[in-house]
């Protein structure tokens, strides 16, 4: 009796796994059938390299690529740093309550929407970049990959800490018993040994940066052009979704979105791809 | 006892008052035995004078939901052509290809004007169309040519499927072209928003949007207001319209007919736009 059950609730949950996979899977499909006829006249390639110029008929989304790409790289090198220090503040050197404080706090800011980021964001940061610089209008790449470094900071730090916590106790008993310091301790014995739990959190990091759109469109300036410094204004392609959306169903601009879809899946599926490869490799040479 | 009666008169005049007096109950009558759900979206100008209307239907009736959705003007006669709301709203004209496309049918209740704003700070307050077309396609791009402080012009502009930006572009610029590296903003709102925090910002937005908040901008000796438009003396002006798919009916004919009443035509130009018909 006890096996059927189990058979059952093994069937359950494969189906279950089948499903979800399956909708990923048809995601792509539907997009890349809804922009095949744009992907088809004009080139997917040229869609990739040409400028936005909807009134010259041109709608290219390279500018967003850039901007997508500007925008969520940088915002990464905010939150690397600033989320390696956190979980090592948490895991190894605060005390106790301390650590638990810290803990909570962050878990808080994972919940926060990003919406009040964005405003955040609006009222504070961008008039102080915009004072700070004497340049432009405070709404450019800078701010909006400063925005969202803080907003995926506390992903990445909890799945830091995570990795951290999993590193088994003896080696860092033996770091201890040698006389590590902290510095010594994080670079020699938890970074080589967490670098895979690590790997996952900047992924996961790098997919909500990639994929978010409220920061991007209301701190980034939206702009079409490609930006020639932090300090310009930039559209991402979330941005650039949200924005030509509302166009007209039958009118190309509304098509040349999927293309815009179709480039974040896959640049979203090739970093993921890259670092489970890289993670892959190294776990042979060991 | 004697409290009690008085309580009672007293009482008896109110209803009495009621049952004769208010100006409001008018116009709203006709909503007294409805119910049901009403949703409109798109013109993000049209905004302020949909919630009031809705916020008065509502308190008399409160059987009634009205739901008010921005996007645009391109959203909102994409989504009541889809059926996914009742009435869109657009701040331009509907093309004859989406009126048949669609099936809409159009009403339009007040005009309004599209004023180029500045921040509060900025000491240009006056500019003729010539510079204003400049400034936006970029040949101007320091506020110093124009006898301001010696910084970059920020451009704002709207999405393309944005009805205000349509009539701008169209009677502001001559449909000359605007700059690429132009910020882009989803409404009125929201550019309001923007040249307020911007002292270097130049933006467009509905005259009815205009508070203390920015300043309309003299175009060629102009200033836009109200009246100015209303004179057309202004001329970057245009119709606000409410759309329906197919002719209106029950609540959403009751709604769009409650504008034209005169405690429709009060709130429209209590909001700042010119009521029409």
């Amino acid at each position: 009796m006890k096996k059927l059950g189990e058979l059952f609730a093994e069937r359950v949950f494969l189906l279950s796994a089948l499903a979800s996979s399956s909708v990923t899977i048809a995601i792509l499909v539907f997009m890349v059938f809804m922009g095949f006829p744009m992907m088809r006249e004009g080139g997917f390639y040229q869609l990739l390299l040409k400028p936005w110029e909807p009134y010259q008929g041109s709608f290219g989304i390279y500018p967003m690529i850039l901007g997508t790409g500007a925008i969520s790289l940088l915002s990464l090198v905010f939150a690397f740093p600033l989320s390696l220090g956190c979980s090592f503040l948490i895991t190894t050197i605060a005390p106790k309550p301390v650590r638990r404080g810290f803990l909570r706090v962050i878990e808080l800011m994972t919940g926060i929407p990003t919406v009040i980021y964005g405003f955040v964001g609006i009222f504070l940061l961008v008039p102080i970049i915009r004072e700070l610089f004497q340049r432009g209008s405070g709404m450019c790449v800078l701010t909006a990959s400063l925005v969202l470094g803080i907003m995926i900071t506390p992903t990445m730090t909890l799945f830091f800490c995570d990795s951290f916590d999993r590193i088994p106790r003896t080696y860092l008993d033996a770091a201890d018993a040698l006389g590590a310091s902290h510095t010594q301790k994080l670079l020699y014995v938890i970074l080589p040994s967490a670098r895979k739990g690590m790997l996952s959190g900047v992924i996961l990091a790098l997919g909500r940066a990639v994929g978010d759109t409220l920061v991007s469109l209301m701190l980034a300036g939206n702009s079409v052009r490609v930006p020639e410094s932090v300090l310009e204004p930039a559209r991402t392609l979330t941005a650039h979704i949200a924005l030509v959306i509302a166009a007209d169903y039958e009118s190309p601009e509304f098509r040349s979105i999927f293309a815009c879809g179709v480039v974040l899946y896959l640049f979203t599926m090739a970093v993921t791809f890259l670092v489970r490869y890289v993670g892959f490799a190294e776990d042979r040479n060991y | 006892m004697k409290r009690f009666s008085l309580l009672q008169l007293l009482l008896m005049v109110f209803v009495l008052l009621a049952a004769y007096s208010p100006a409001f109950s008018g116009s709203l009558d006709p909503f007294k035995n409805e119910k049901g759900v009403l949703k409109i979206s798109g013109g993000t100008a049209h905004i302020p004078v949909m919630k009031e209307a809705a916020q008065k239907i509502m308190v008399v009736n409160p059987e009634i939901q009205i739901s008010i959705a921005g996007g645009g003007s391109g959203v909102g006669i994409k989504q009541v052509g889809e059926g996914l709301v009742e009435i869109g709203n657009s701040g331009r004209k509907p093309t004859d290809e989406e009126i048949k496309r669609y099936q809409l049918k159009l009403y339009q209740w007040a005009i309004d004007g599209v004023a180029t704003v500045v921040n509060p700070k900025n000491t240009v307050k006056k500019l003729t169309k010539i510079q204003v077309i400049d400034i936006f396609s970029g040949k101007i791009d320091n506020w110093k040519m124009l006898g301001g402080v010696d910084r970059k012009i920020n451009i704002y502009t709207r999405d393309e499927t944005s009805g205000t930006r349509e009539v701008f572009w169209e009677k502001g610029l001559d449909k000359g072209a605007i700059a690429p590296s132009a910020h882009v903003v989803v409404s009125n709102g929201a550019m309001k928003t923007a040249i307020s925090q911007d002292p270097y910002g130049i933006g467009y937005v509905s005259v009815g949007h205009i508070d203390k908040t920015v300043v309309p901008v003299a175009l060629d000796g102009v200033v836009p207001t109200i009246e100015t438009v209303r004179k057309g003396d202004y001329k970057i002006a245009r119709g606000l319209f409410s759309n329906t798919k197919g002719d209106p009916v029950g609540l959403t004919k009751k709604f769009i007919d409650f504008l034209s009443t005169p405690d429709g035509r009060k709130i429209i130009e209590k909001q700042g736009f010119i009521p029409v018909r």
